[in-house]
C-alpha cells in the first residue's frame, strides 16, 4: 500500500536528546555499539564526559547503569529493543527493576520497523517489560511523542522502558500536545466500535478509521502510549460506550502487550465486549520491508477494516486503493482532548 | 577500621580470632538449623575479617544492632524500604564502600558483623525467620548488603557503576567487592572486567574467595576457570594471588594500591581451603556447597567439634 504523505521529522530523538540533556548534568547515556543507530551520536559529541561506550555487553551495561543510578545519576541506556529485553533480562529484573532504580531504557526498532529480521525485531519487548514489577512501559507513536517522552520518563520514580522511533518519523500529533503519562489520546468518538492503537500502528489505524467513518461506522479511537501502568479510566469508558466491541492494534505479538492489557482490564471490570487483537499471532517474523511485513502479518489499515467487519457484521467494500487515498495530516491541537 | 570484640593490638592476631569466632558461630547455626553454608565460613573467614579489620575504611555502623524487619520490596509507593549498607557505616566521599556479591555467604557476613561489633549477637535469632531481613540468601535489605546480588556476577558490574559515579563526583573513597570464584563462570563477570579496564576504573578492589568449590562439586569438574589470575591480567586487572588464610598477605596488596594513582582494578585472589578449621568437612568432599547432616551420628560429631572449639577459645 502506498501512503499519503504526512509531515515527517528527521531523527527527532537525536536532536531532542541533545537539547533536552543540556542542563541536566545527572543525565548520562550508555551505549552498546549502536550509538549512531540509536541517535545518541549527537549526545556523545556534545557531552563526551557524560557518554559511556559499554561495548557489545548488555548484561554488564544494565548492572553498570544500576550502579550509576544508585549514586544519583540517571542513565539513559540506548540500544535496540531486542538487546534490552532478551539477553540481559535477568540484569534488568534484578539490578534495575527490583531496586526501583531510575534507569531509562531506550529501545529502538520496535516490532516490524526493521528489515533486520527475527534477531532485530522486538515482538515481545512490551510483554517482557510489562511483567516486571516497578517497570513503567511507554511507546512513542510519532515525532511529538518522541520529543516529549523524555520528560514523561524522567518524572517517574523508578525504571522506565521506552519503545522509541528513529530516523524519519511522522508527526501525527501537534507539538503542543506532549505525551502524558497514563493518558490515552482520544482521536475520535463513536458508538459502534472502539479502536485502541499504539506506536506506529496509530498511523495505519488513522487511515482505516477515516475510511470506516466514511463508510458509515461510528468509530471511537484511542492512541495509547502508556502500556504500564494501564490505568487510564478513559480506556474502559470508551469501550463501555460502544456497541460491537474493541479492536487493539499493536506492532508486537498479541500475547502480553496492548491486546493483553485490554483483555485483562475488560475481564476485571466485567465488561463483556468482544475483543479482536491485531498483532503478530504467536509467530516470529523475518527480514523484509516494513509495508510488506505490516500487510503480511495483518498490521495494516486493511487488517483493521477486516476486523471491523468481523465485529460489526457489516460488509464495507473498502479497497486497498480507497485506504491509500486517505489523506493524513498532523492533528491540530483543537482536534485533541488531552486536557479534557 | 573496626574495633573487634577481641582486644589484641596485633591486627594479624585479631583477624585470626575473629575468623575463628566466625567459624564457630556459623557451625553453631548450621547445627541449630541442621543445614547451612558452612564451608563458605571455612574458606572466607580470614578474607572477610581482613577486609573489615585491615583493608576497608568504613565509618561506624549507622544501623541498629537488632536488625530491622523486612519493610517491603523497593518501589515508588514504598518509601520505607532500605538497604543493609548502613551496617558498613555512613556514605562519605572519603570513605570506602563494600559490595557483597556471593550472598549465599550471608550467614558468614552476619557472623563477621557480629564479631566486629556492627551487629548484635542476638541478630541471628532472626536468621531465616519469616518477616526478617536476616535472610538465608541475602538481598539488599540484609545487614551488610548494599545490592541485590544473588543472581551471581551482577554485583561486580553494579560496583563498577558505583565506582564510576564516585569518580565522576571526584570522591577519593574506594569500592571493595567480595566475590566467589564460581562467579567467573558467568559471562557478565568478564564483561564487567573489560568495562572496568576500558573506563580505567582504579579505586575498585575485588577480593575473590577462590575455594575451588561450587554447588555441583569441585569447580575443576564442573567448569574450570583457571588460570584465573592470567585471565584477569589479560583483561587488564592488577592481580595478586595469596594464601587466603594469611591476613598479612591478604592486606598487603590493598595497602600498596592505596599509595598510587591507579587506572585499573585491583584483584586479590584468595586461595582458600573450604574445610579450614573444620576438618570433619573433608569427609564430604567434593560436595561442600551446602551442608545438611546425614544422621544423628554426624550431627553428634559436629556438636562435639563445636564444644571443643568453644573450649579452645575460652
Amino acid at each position: 500500500m502506498t501512503t499519503t504523505p504526512i509531515e515527517t521529522v528527521q531523527r527527532p530523538h537525536g536532536v531532542n536528546l541533545v537539547r533536552w540533556a543540556k542542563d541536566r548534568p545527572e543525565v548520562l547515556v550508555l551505549s552498546a555499539d549502536l550509538t549512531a543507530s540509536c541517535e545518541a551520536d549527537g549526545f556523545r559529541d556534545a557531552y563526551p564526559d557524560r557518554f559511556f561506550s559499554m561495548g557489545m555487553a548488555e548484561q554488564n551495561m544494565m548492572s553498570f547503569a544500576a550502579g550509576l543510578a544508585r549514586e544519583g545519576f540517571t542513565p539513559f541506556v540506548h540500544t535496540f529493543a531486542v538487546f534490552i529485553c532478551r539477553r540481559p533480562f535477568d540484569q534488568v529484573a534484578m539490578s534495575i527493576a527490583y531496586p526501583n532504580l531510575p534507569v531509562r531504557l531506550i529501545g529502538f526498532l520496535p516490532g516490524l520497523t526493521t528489515a533486520g529480521g527475527v534477531t532485530h525485531q522486538a515482538i515481545d519487548d512490551v510483554a517482557l517489560m510489562r511483567l516486571l514489577p516497578n517497570m513503567t512501559v511507554l511507546e512513542c507513536g510519532d515525532a511529538t511523542e518522541v520529543e516529549s517522552v523524555l520528560d514523561a520518563a524522567q518524572a517517574i520514580n523508578g525504571p522506565v522502558y521506552v519503545r522509541m522511533l528513529r530516523g524519519e518519523v511522522p508527526r501525527l500529533f501537534d507539538p503542543g500536545a506532549p505525551l502524558r503519562l497514563g493518558q490515552a489520546r482520544p482521536l475520535g468518538a463513536g458508538g459502534d466500535l472502539a479502536v485502541l492503537s499504539t506506536g506506529i500502528c496509530t498511523e495505519e489505524a488513522l487511515r482505516a478509521t477515516a475510511a470506516l467513518r466514511a463508510a458509515g461506522l461510528a468509530v471511537a479511537h484511542l492512541h495509547v502510549s502508556t502500556l504500564k501502568p494501564f490505568t487510564d479510566p478513559l480506556i474502559l469508558e470508551t469501550i463501555a460506550g460502544v456497541r460491537h466491541g474493541v479492536i487493539t492494534m499493536e506492532n508486537h505479538g498479541i500475547i502480553g502487550g496492548l491486546g493483553s492489557a485490554v483483555a485483562e482490564s475488560l475481564a476485571e471490570a466485567g465488561l463483556g465486549k468482544r475483543l479482536i487483537r491485531l498483532g503478530l499471532r504467536d509467530t516470529y517474523a523475518h527480514g523484509a520491508g516494513r509495508d510488506y511485513l505490516l500487510r503480511e502479518y495483518g498490521l495494516d489499515a486493511m487488517a483493521l477494516v477486516r476486523a471491523a467487519e468481523d465485529l460489526t457484521g457489516a460488509r464495507l467494500g473498502l479497497t486497498e486503493a480507497a485506504l491509500a487515498e486517505v489523506r493524513l495530516e498532523t492533528l491540530a491541537t483543537a482536534d485533541k482532548t488531552e486536557d479534557l | 577500621m573496626d574495633q573487634a570484640r577481641f582486644p589484641s593490638p596485633d591486627p594479624r592476631t585479631q583477624v585470626g580470632q575473629v575468623a575463628a569466632a566466625v567459624r564457630r558461630r556459623v557451625l553453631e547455626h548450621t547445627l541449630l538449623h541442621n543445614g547451612g553454608y558452612l564451608s563458605q565460613a571455612c574458606s572466607a573467614a580470614e578474607v572477610l575479617a581482613t577486609l573489615y579489620l585491615r583493608v576497608m575504611r568504613l565509618g561506624p555502623s549507622q544501623a541498629p544492632l537488632t536488625p530491622r524487619p523486612f519493610a517491603g520490596v523497593p518501589g515508588a509507593d514504598n518509601p520505607a524500604s532500605f538497604t543493609g549498607a548502613d551496617y558498613n557505616g555512613p556514605r562519605a566521599p572519603e570513605l570506602d564502600r563494600f559490595i557483597f556479591s556471593p550472598v549465599h555467604y550471608a550467614l558468614v557476613l552476619y557472623s563477621l558483623l557480629i564479631e566486629v561489633g556492627r551487629l548484635g549477637p542476638a541478630a541471628l535469632a532472626q536468621f531465616n525467620q519469616d518477616g526478617s531481613t536476616v535472610e538465608l540468601i541475602g538481598a539488599e535489605h540484609s545487614p551488610g548488603h548494599e545490592v541485590t546480588a544473588g543472581s551471581l556476577a551482577q554485583a561486580i558490574s553494579q560496583a563498577g557503576g558505583i565506582a564510576l559515579a564516585r569518580r565522576l563526583r571526584g570522591e577519593p573513597g574506594w569500592v571493595w567487592v567480595f566475590m566467589s570464584d564460581g562467579e567467573f563462570q558467568e559471562g557478565q563477570a568478564w564483561e564487567a572486567f573489560a568495562a572496568l579496564a576500558h573506563h580505567r576504573i582504579g579505586r575498585l578492589g575485588v577480593y575473590v574467595d577462590a575455594n575451588a568449590q561450587q554447588c555441583d562439586g569441585a569447580m575443576a569438574s564442573v567448569m574450570t576457570i583457571e588460570p584465573l589470575a592470567a585471565r584477569l591480567r589479560a583483561f587488564g586487572a592488577e592481580v595478586h594471588e595469596v594464601d587466603g588464610h594469611d591476613s598479612d598477605a591478604l592486606a598487603a596488596p590493598a595497602a600498596a594500591a592505596r599509595t598510587t594513582d591507579r587506572d585499573r582494578p585491583l584483584v586479590v585472589i584468595a586461595r582458600t581451603d573450604p574445610c579450614r578449621g573444620i576438618d570433619l568437612l573433608r569427609a564430604r568432599a567434593p560436595k561442600l556447597h551446602y551442608v545438611r547432616f546425614k544422621g544423628e551420628q554426624e550431627f553428634a560429631e559436629y556438636s562435639q567439634l563445636l564444644a571443643t572449639l568453644r573450649e579452645a577459645a575460652a
